[in-house]
C-alpha cells in the first residue's frame, strides 16, 4: 500500500467510526442508566432515516436531519412512558422482550408507510462533491461525518460532566438504587435519558442517508454493530464507545484495504471476543455496583407437585396419541414445536437457573445441525451415528466457548456468547467448500425406518422429552441447587465450598449439548441446513420463547416455544402484516403476564 | 390484506369442476421490493388463465404462503401445502438456499417444483433433480451474456467485486473462467469480497482504485450496489474504468439509483419502456391496466412462472406428478420476452435477459443500446452439464 492509500483508508475508517459512534452513544446512555437492553435502538435509527427522507422534500436536507432526530426523540419518550415504564417492576429481561416486539411492529409500520423499495438519500447540499487529499478524491461529506463524531462526544461530555442532569445520570449509571434512595426522581430521569438516546439514534440514521440507502433490513444490522461498540467500550461509558468505534472502524477499513473484505463480516465480533477475554468490563467500563437486598435473588424453583407431574404426563400421553388422529401437517408442525421446546429448555437451563444470559445460543443448535449434516454427507456416517455424535460437536464447542464466557457476568457474558456465535456463523457462511456456504447442506434425510412423518415425530418426541425431563431433573438434583446458589449469591456459594465457575461451565456444556441435539433433529426433519440455523434471529427466537414462557418457571419455556412456533405458523398465513401482529401479541402478553406463561400455572397451584 | 389471506379462488366462467390447486411460497416479507411485483405478475397470469376457461376444463386456484425467508420454515410451509392443501405442484422461492431446500423436499415428496427466482447454478446442476425446473436465467447464463462485450473491449487489467456468498462467488468464478478463455492473457489485479448487505463502500472503492484496473466486473446488487455507486461516483472510480455489473439493469435495482446512475456501465436487466415486440406490448398493456404500475423484472418472472404451471398442466392433461415432469421437459411456450423452452437436459428454461448500457434520462436510470440475449445460446456444453448433474 502506498502512503496516500494508507492515509485515505485511515480517513475511511474514521468516517465509519463516527457513524458507528452516533448510534452506539445513545444505546450506551440508555443501557447505562435504565439497564434496558434496547433491541429497538436499530429501529429508532431506521425511523430516523425514513423520517428524514419524508421531510426532505419539504424542509430540505439540513433541516430535516435535526427535525427527524427530534421526531424520533419524541417517539422514544412515548415508548418509555407508555410501555417500558410499566415493566420496570417485571423481571429485567421482559423489557428486552418488549423492545423486540417493538422491532417487529416498527418494521411493518415502515413497510406500510414507506413501501418496500430501498431509498437512496440525496447527496448533502453543499457537501456533495469531493476534495483532493494526497492526490485522491475524498468525499466532503465523509469529512463532515468525521467531525461529527468528536462533536457529539464533546457535547455529551459537557452534558454529563457539567450539568446537574449529567450528574444525576452518572450517579444512576453507577448505582441506580443509591441514586433512587437519595431522592432522584427516577421516572423523569429515565424518560429523559431514553429520549436523548432515541434522539441520537434518529440523528445517526438521518446523517447516514447520503452514504447508505434506507432499507427495512437496516434495523437489525445496526443493532448488532451498536451493541458491539457499546460493550467493547464498556457499558455506559461514552468515551469507551468512541474508542471502540474508532478501533472497529479502522480495523474494517484496513482489512478491506489489505484485500480481506470478507473478514469485515466477523471483524467486530473478533474484536469484541478479544477485548472481553482480556478486559471483562470492556475498554473503559467499570464493574457495576453489586445488587443489594432481596431483589438480587430469584424466588426458588419449586419441584413440580404431584398434580403438576400428572398433568405433564397427560400432555405427553396426548402428544403420543396424536398420530392416531392425524397423519398430516399437524405432525410436521408439532415436530418443529418439540424441537424448539428442547432448544428453549436448554437455553432456559443456562439463563434461568444458570443465571447466564445468552445471545448466541443458536451457535450450538446450528453446530448440532451442521455436525449431523457433515457427518452424514461428508463422512458418510449412518444416520444414527450422525444423530449421536452431532450433539457432542456442539458440546465441545460449548466446552471451549463456555470456559471464556463463565469468566464474565451479565450482559458482557451475553455479548461474548454472541461474539462466539457470530464468529462461527461467519465461518460457516463463507466457507463454501466445507459447509456449503450460504446455500448450506442439502439432502440430510433420515434413514428409511424413520422416513415416515409419524415415525420421525415419535422419534423426535421421545428423544426431546427424555432430554427435557433429564434437564428438569438435573435442576432439582444437588447440581441444580448448587448452580442456583451460585447465581443468587456467588460470594456465599463460594464460601460454603461450591466451585461456582465449574458449575456454570458444566451447565454451559450441558445446555450446548442439548441445543445440539435439537439442531441435529431439526436438520433431519428438514432435509437441509443453512447458516440461518446459527444466526442471530435463531438465538433471538430462543430468547423470545424462554421469556414468553417465563424465565423463573420450570415448564414455561416449553409453552413459550409452542406458542411462538404456532403463532408464526398461523399468523404468517392469515395476515399480510404478520410480523406486526406477532409483535402486538408479544406486547400484550408482556403487559398482562410479566412473569411469562409459566407463571399462570404456578399461580393456579398456589391458590 | 386480502391477497395473503388464505386462498385465492378464482373460478372462471362456468367451470364447475374442482379447481386445480397450485402451491405458491415466497419470502414476501424478506424481499418485498422484488416480490410484490412478482406477486402482481402471477396474479395477472392466474386471472388470464381462468378468464380463458382454466386448464383442462378446471379453474386454477393458487394457495399463496409466506415462506419466512429461511429454508427451515420454507420446508415446513411446503409440507403444509403438500399435505394439508393437497396442491398439485409448487411454485416460487427467491433466495438460492431456500430454493435448494424446497427443491430437495420436492424430490423427496415427488411433487413438481417450479423454482421461479433463485439464481444458483446448483439448483439445475449439482443439486438438480427430476422434479425441479427453474425459470429465471441462472448466474452462469447471465455472466456468459456479458462476457462477449467484456472480451471485445480488450481491457487487460480487471478488478472484481462481489458479495461474498454463493451467488457472488459463482458469478466471479464463471466470469474469470469465461473471460480468460475468450481473451487469453487477461489479468485479474484485485478482488474484493465484501459481506452481503454490509459493504464498506468507501474502503472498497479506494482499494479498487489503488489497483488501477482498466475494467471492473461487479455482481453487487441492492443496497451494496447503491452504496458502491455513490462512493465510486464521488471518488471518481468510474471515470477511466469500464464497469460490468450483473443484474444492474433490473428495474428493482436500477430505479433506486436515480440521478446517481453511472453512465456507460454494461449490465443485464430489463428495459421495460423500450421493448417493442407484440408479446411484450400486450403484457405491458395488461399489467398496467390491472395494476396501474409498471412491471419490474419480478413481475415478468411471476407472470411466466404461473403460465408455465398452466401450460404444463395443459400439456400433461392431468395432475399426475410424473406426467407433469414429462410435460415440463422440453415444454415450449411464449413469454413477454419471446419463446422459451424448458431444457430436457437440465430443466433450465431458456428465458434470456437484456444486455445493454446504463444511461441517465431526466433523473432516472435507463438501459440503452440493449439487445436480447436468448438464454439458449449461453449454456455450457451438454457434456459438462451431464457431468455435473447427478440424476
Amino acid at each position: 500500500m502506498s502512503g496516500s492509500a494508507v492515509l485515505l483508508q485511515f480517513l475511511n475508517g474514521l468516517a465509519g467510526a463516527s457513524s458507528l459512534f452516533l448510534v452506539a452513544a445513545g444505546l450506551s446512555l440508555i443501557f447505562g442508566v435504565t439497564r434496558i437492553v434496547n433491541f429497538a435502538h436499530g429501529s429508532l435509527f431506521m425511523l430516523g432515516m425514513y423520517l428524514a427522507l419524508a421531510l426532505m422534500p419539504h424542509a430540505g436536507f439540513w433541516w430535516s436531519v435535526p427535525l427527524a432526530a427530534l421526531g424520533v426523540a419524541v417517539f422514544g419518550a412515548l415508548i418509555e412512558r407508555l410501555l417500558l415504564r410499566r415493566l420496570y417492576a417485571a423481571p429485567e429481561l421482559m423489557q428486552l422482550l418488549a423492545t423486540f416486539a417493538l422491532v417487529l411492529v416498527i418494521k411493518d409500520f415502515a413497510l406500510w408507510a414507506w413501501g418496500p423499495e430501498d431509498m437512496l438519500g440525496p447527496r448533502a447540499p453543499g457537501l456533495d462533491g469531493a476534495v483532493r487529499i494526497a492526490g485522491e478524491r475524498f468525499p466532503e461529506y465523509e469529512l463532515f461525518l468525521i467531525a461529527c463524531g468528536p462533536l457529539v462526544l464533546g457535547a455529551l461530555w459537557y452534558l454529563l460532566r457539567r450539568t446537574r442532569w449529567g450528574i444525576l445520570v452518572r450517579a444512576a449509571t453507577q448505582d441506580r438504587d443509591m441514586a433512587g434512595a437519595l431522592g432522584v426522581n427516577q421516572h423523569r430521569l429515565f424518560s429523559s435519558v431514553f429520549a436523548l438516546g432515541a434522539l441520537l439514534a434518529g440523528l445517526g440514521g438521518a446523517l447516514q442517508l447520503p452514504r447508505e440507502p434506507a432499507t427495512l433490513q437496516i434495523d437489525l444490522q445496526i443493532i448488532a454493530d451498536a451493541f458491539v461498540v457499546v460493550v467493547v467500550g464498556g457499558l455506559g461509558s461514552i468515551p469507551g464507545a468512541f474508542l471502540a468505534a474508532l478501533l472497529i472502524g479502522e480495523i474494517k477499513a484496513f482489512s478491506v484495504a489489505l484485500g480481506y473484505a470478507e473478514f469485515t463480516l466477523a471483524a467486530e465480533f473478533v474484536v469484541m471476543a478479544i477485548v472481553l477475554v482480556l478486559r471483562p468490563w470492556g475498554l473503559l467500563g467499570r464493574a457495576p455496583a453489586m445488587l443489594r437486598g432481596p431483589a438480587a435473588t430469584e424466588p426458588p424453583l419449586v419441584a413440580p407437585s404431584r398434580g403438576a407431574l400428572i398433568a405433564l404426563a397427560a400432555v405427553a400421553c396426548a402428544l403420543l396419541a396424536l398420530p392416531l388422529a392425524t397423519a398430516g401437517y399437524t405432525l410436521v408442525l408439532l415436530t418443529d414445536v418439540v424441537v424448539f421446546a428442547l432448544f428453549a429448555v436448554s437455553l432456559h437451563f443456562l439463563m434461568g437457573p444458570g443465571g447466564m444470559l445468552s445471545f448466541g445460543h443458536a451457535a450450538y443448535f446450528g453446530l448440532g445441525a451442521y455436525g449431523a449434516g457433515l457427518l452424514l454427507l461428508k463422512a458418510g456416517a449412518p444416520m444414527a451415528v450422525a444423530l449421536l455424535a452431532a450433539p457432542l460437536a456442539a458440546a465441545s464447542a460449548a466446552l471451549v466457548f463456555g470456559w471464556f464466557c463463565v469468566r464474565l457476568q451479565g450482559v458482557y457474558l451475553a455479548m461474548l456468547t454472541l461474539a462466539f456465535a457470530q464468529i462461527v456463523w461467519s465461518v460457516v457462511y463463507q466457507w463454501d467448500a466445507f459447509t456449503g456456504g450460504s446455500n448450506g447442506l442439502i439432502g440430510i434425510w433420515p434413514a428409511a425406518w424413520l422416513s415416515g412423518r409419524a415415525a420421525y415425530y415419535y422419534f423426535t418426541l421421545a428423544t426431546c422429552l427424555a432430554a427435557i425431563a433429564f434437564m428438569w431433573r438435573m435442576l432439582h438434583a444437588p447440581f441444580g441447587y448448587a448452580l442456583r446458589a451460585g447465581r443468587d449469591s456467588p460470594l456465599r456459594a463460594g464460601v460454603i465450598g461450591i466451585d461456582v465457575r465449574a458449575h456454570q461451565w458444566a451447565a454451559f456444556v450441558c445446555a450446548g449439548l442439548f441445543a445440539g441435539q435439537a439442531g441435529a433433529l431439526y436438520a433431519f426433519s428438514k432435509g437441509s441446513i443453512s447458516p440461518e440455523a446459527l444466526a442471530v434471529p435463531r438465538s433471538v427466537d430462543g430468547l423470545v420463547m424462554v421469556l414468553l414462557g417465563g424465565l423463573h418457571t420450570l415448564t414455561g419455556p416449553v409453552w413459550g416455544a409452542a406458542l411462538f412456533t404456532w403463532l408464526q405458523d398461523t399468523v404468517s398465513r392469515g395476515f399480510d402484516y404478520w410480523r406486526a401482529v406477532i409483535g402486538a401479541v408479544i406486547l400484550l402478553l408482556v403487559l398482562v403476564l410479566p412473569g411469562g406463561l409459566g407463571s399462570l400455572l404456578r399461580g393456579r397451584r398456589a391458590s | 390484506m386480502r391477497y395473503l389471506l388464505f386462498i385465492v379462488v378464482l373460478i372462471a366462467g362456468n367451470a364447475v369442476a374442482q379447481p386445480i390447486k397450485i402451491g405458491e411460497l415466497n419470502s414476501y416479507k424478506t424481499f418485498p421490493a422484488f416480490l410484490e411485483p412478482y406477486k402482481k405478475g402471477w396474479q395477472l397470469a392466474l386471472e388470464e388463465v381462468n378468464a380463458a376457461g382454466g386448464v383442462n376444463g378446471r379453474a386454477l386456484a393458487v394457495v399463496s404462503r409466506e415462506d419466512g425467508g429461511t429454508p427451515g420454515e420454507a420446508v415446513r410451509v411446503a409440507e403444509e401445502l403438500i399435505t394439508r392443501e393437497q396442491v398439485t405442484l409448487l411454485v416460487g422461492t427467491f433466495a438460492s438456499h431456500v430454493g435448494l431446500a424446497v427443491s430437495n423436499l420436492a424430490a423427496r415428496r415427488k411433487i413438481v417444483f417450479i423454482a421461479a427466482e433463485p439464481l444458483t447454478d446448483k439448483i439445475v446442476w449439482e443439486n438438480g433433480n427430476r422434479y425441479t425446473f427453474r425459470l429465471r436465467p441462472s448466474t452462469y447464463m447471465q455472466v456468459a451474456m456479458l462476457v462477449p462485450e467484456a472480451a471485445r473491449l480488450k481491457k487487460r487489467r480487471w478488478a472484481i467485486v462481489y458479495p461474498n456468498y454463493e451467488y457472488g462467488q459463482s458469478a466471479t468464478a464463471s466470469f474469470k473462467q469465461l473471460l480468460a478463455a475468450a481473451q487469453p492473457g487477461v489479468e485479474f489485479v484485485a478482488e474484493q469480497a465484501p459481506p452481503l448487505g454490509k459493504i464498506d463502500a468507501g474502503a472498497v472503492v479506494q482499494a479498487l482504485a489503488d489497483a488501477r484496473p482498466d475494467a471492473i466486473f461487479s455482481s453487487l446488487f441492492a443496497t451494496d450496489l447503491q452504496k458502491f455507486v455513490r462512493e465510486g461516483n464521488l471518488r471518481g472510480l468510474f471515470r477511466d474504468t469500464t464497469v460490468f455489473n450483473l443484474l444492474g439493469g433490473e428495474p428493482e435495482y436500477l430505479d433506486t439509483l436515480k440521478d446517481e446512475t453511472p453512465e456507460g456501465w454494461w449490465v443485464t436487466g430489463y428495459p421495460w419502456r423500450e421493448i417493442d415486440t407484440p408479446e411484450h406490448r400486450a403484457f405491458l398493456a395488461a399489467y398496467r391496466a390491472r395494476w396501474q404500475d409498471y412491471p419490474r423484472l419480478g413481475s415478468v418472472v411471476g407472470y411466466v412462472a404461473m403460465h408455465t404451471a398452466a401450460n404444463a398442466l395443459k400439456k400433461a392433461g392431468g395432475t399426475d406428478s410424473e406426467k407433469l415432469v414429462t410435460a415440463l421437459k422440453g415444454l415450449r411456450m411464449g413469454t413477454p420476452f419471446g419463446a422459451i423452452e424448458y431444457r430436457a437436459l437440465d430443466h433450465q428454461s431458456t428465458m434470456g435477459a437484456y444486455v445493454g448500457r446504463l444511461a441517465r434520462r431526466g433523473g432516472e436510470g435507463v438501459m440503452v443500446d440493449w439487445r436480447y440475449a436468448d438464454g439458449a445460446r449461453y449454456q455450457p456444453p451438454d457434456e459438462a452439464v451431464k457431468a455435473l448433474r447427478k440424476e
